[in-house]
């Protein structure tokens, strides 16, 4: 079948702004967008910019958007989202600098990953018996299945709105080597990942999980990392009390109660109780804000499960 | 067409106006409900943080309710939709998970979840299983003068193999129940995207940006109203949106204010079946709904 591939181009050398130049292609079944490209740039274009390595969805360098979500070229196919979404519409990762068409600088990326010591730290003095290396792969929950293509950090919405953020791909890195029994450097290393930028500034959008073309399921692993800094004794930042008050709300409550969350939230840290006070009193005189002590049905039971999993007050 | 109502934390709480809007509706359309007066919070993605056991117990104890009443569960929340939905998924198919929880919560509440029960937001059931022709015929108030920018939020559509009903990339369902109120869709990137509510309190200028980046551009492709099926995005997006849209003067440097009215779901489609506002509890928003009620009046 004849396809039209809708490219965006960009030179900045050249042009003032990006544009769409249509090509069209004589795709076979089994095409993926990655071959179109290869065909249009030996038979059409020889502009046109983009990289690519393996062919295989190994190497990671392809990733790219198609028809609006993060995508490797090698791993999708032409017939697929035609069927998907009746076109195709090519341009650069989202979120990153662009040098030319569909390729982009990717050092904002690297510098995340290099920020979380993305390597085991050993004295060596410690024996790590082989047995607990044997299930490695699964200790570490597809955390090293990552192949660094960007493609989460390219959809992370908290990314988009605030590029200090470190991302779902260092953050992932950074369980990867938290979850590794050679390691010695976990508390260090949860320590720094409390910092602002870090595992906190994840909004849990979902994203990453859904566009990994490895399942490595970033968010999952921030999860992980927060569970883990709970649990070394970092819990008393705001962020950190979103989850123990919030159980501990609902625990005893049955309920999340949106008075009671804020205030147990953020007490002992008046800067943030200051911030949501003025709002409060507005969602006062709008009638939302529930009484917080209010029984509800069904409390017993919900606080027998509570009891169950150790997590009653 | 009957369901276990399961309205969720929010709109019992800080959304009543929700709920309220929710009976208007479906009691109009001849839904029948049966509501789970004695529901526990799903969780919202924030006890699984801490405790994920935890939380499939707490989702197996609804969706074991509703087995009982033989009923299907409703959900008006989009939050409450993907985790409360995602655990159901995941008890279904992970039968050792399912035992585990089961015996857990049978030595707690005496319950047993079989896996036999489906969890549907109201947005799905609409489209699907009541139909947007047979929702056509119950509009009164065609609002035909309005554009109305959708805000599907994150958990109703990702991950997609929690929810599955809508194309996580492009989804239409709210763009079907929008035309069939006779308004126009506005197509803007912001509509699948996060309103920022999980991280208001302790990281608010990343809420505040995408609050800001989404209603503002909403806004500049001439939305007079945004609508959502989840009562947290609303609150991210009208409790917040003067302080985003402050914070969107700061940084472009324009004295253009944020003003867009967030509708819950069902109060857009009650708003076209003839309700008043007052019975919709509009009167709740942050954001005034006056400007927008006077436009279709």
């Amino acid at each position: 079948m004849r396809v039209k591939l809708t490219v965006q181009k960009f030179n900045p050398e050249l042009d003032s702004k990006p544009y769409d130049r249509d090509y069209f292609v004589e795709a076979g079944r089994e095409m993926t967008v990655l071959t179109a490209l290869l065909k249009i740039k030996a038979e059409i274009d020889g502009t046109l910019t983009f990289r690519a390595s393996c062919r295989a969805a190994i190497c990671g360098s392809c990733l790219m958007q198609i028809n609006g979500s993060q995508k490797l070229a090698c791993k999708v196919s032409i017939r697929e989202e035609m069927e998907h979404h009746g076109k195709i519409t090519i341009g650069p990762m989202a979120n990153m600098p662009v040098i030319k068409d569909m390729v982009v600088r990717m050092d904002p990326f690297w510098e995340k990953i290099r920020a979380v010591t993305p390597y085991v730290l050993s004295s060596g003095e410690k024996a790590v018996p082989t047995a607990a290396l044997k299930d490695l792969h699964e200790t570490l929950q597809n955390a090293d299945g990552c192949i660094m293509c960007g493609a989460c950090l390219s959809a992370c919405a908290s990314y988009g709105v605030s590029h200090g953020f470190l991302g779902p791909a260092a953050l992932a890195k950074a369980y990867r080597f938290q979850a590794d029994p050679r390691d010695e450097q976990h508390v260090a290393r949860l320590e720094g990942l409390q910092k602002p930028d870090g595992i906190w500034d994840c909004v849990r959008c979902n994203f990453c999980v859904q566009v990994c073309p490895k399942d490595v399921k970033p968010m999952e692993q921030i999860i992980r990392l927060r569970r883990l800094s709970i649990g070394a004794g970092f819990d008393n930042s705001v962020e950190a009390r979103h989850i123990t008050e919030f159980v501990k709300v609902v625990g005893h409550e049955g309920r999340l109660n949106e008075t009671l969350l804020p205030i147990r939230m953020t007490w002992g840290h008046l800067k943030k109780m200051l911030r949501i006070i003025p709002l409060g009193i507005k969602m006062f005189f709008h009638g939302k804000t529930p009484f917080p002590f209010k029984k509800v049905p069904g409390g017993d039971e919900v606080r027998a499960i509570f009891k169950s999993r150790g997590k009653a007050e | 067409m009957k369901y276990a109502y399961y309205p969720g934390c929010a709109a019992k709480g800080a959304a009543p106006e929700l709920h309220q809007s929710v009976v208007k509706v479906v009691g109009r359309l001849g839904i029948e409900i049966v509501e789970l007066t004695a529901f526990n919070c799903c969780g919202a993605g924030v006890i699984s943080e801490a405790d994920p056991d935890l939380a499939y117990m707490l989702n197996a104890r609804t969706l074991a309710t509703a087995e009982k009443l033989q009923l299907n569960v409703m959900t008006v929340c989009g939050t409450c939709q993907g985790v409360l939905g995602g655990a159901n998924k995941v008890l279904q198919k992970d039968e050792a998970l399912r035992a585990r929880i089961n015996k857990a919560l049978k030595e707690t509440t005496g319950l047993e979840y079989h896996g036999t029960v489906e969890v549907k937001h109201l947005q799905w059931i609409l489209v699907k299983d009541f139909g947007v022709d047979e929702l056509e015929k119950f509009i009164t108030r065609p609002l035909t003068e309005l554009s109305i920018a959708p805000f599907y939020g994150c958990y109703i559509l990702r991950p997609s193999d929690a929810t599955g009903f809508d194309d996580w990339e492009n989804p239409v369902s709210l763009e079907k129940l929008i035309r069939a109120v006779g308004a126009q869709p506005v197509a803007y990137d912001g509509r699948t995207q996060c309103c920022g509510f999980p991280v208001l309190l302790e990281k608010e200028q990343i809420a505040l940006g995408m609050v800001g980046k989404h209603v503002g551009e909403a806004k500049k492709k001439g939305g007079d109203a945004m609508v959502t099926p989840c009562p947290l995005c609303h609150m991210s997006l009208d409790i917040y949106q003067e302080r985003a849209g402050k914070k969107l003067q700061k940084e472009e440097g324009t004295d253009q204010k944020l003003d867009m009215p967030i509708l819950h779901l069902p109060q857009l489609l009650g708003l076209a079946m003839g309700f008043t506002p007052d019975e919709l509890g509009m009167k709740r928003h942050l954001v005034p709904t006056a400007p927008l009620i006077a436009k279709i009046e």
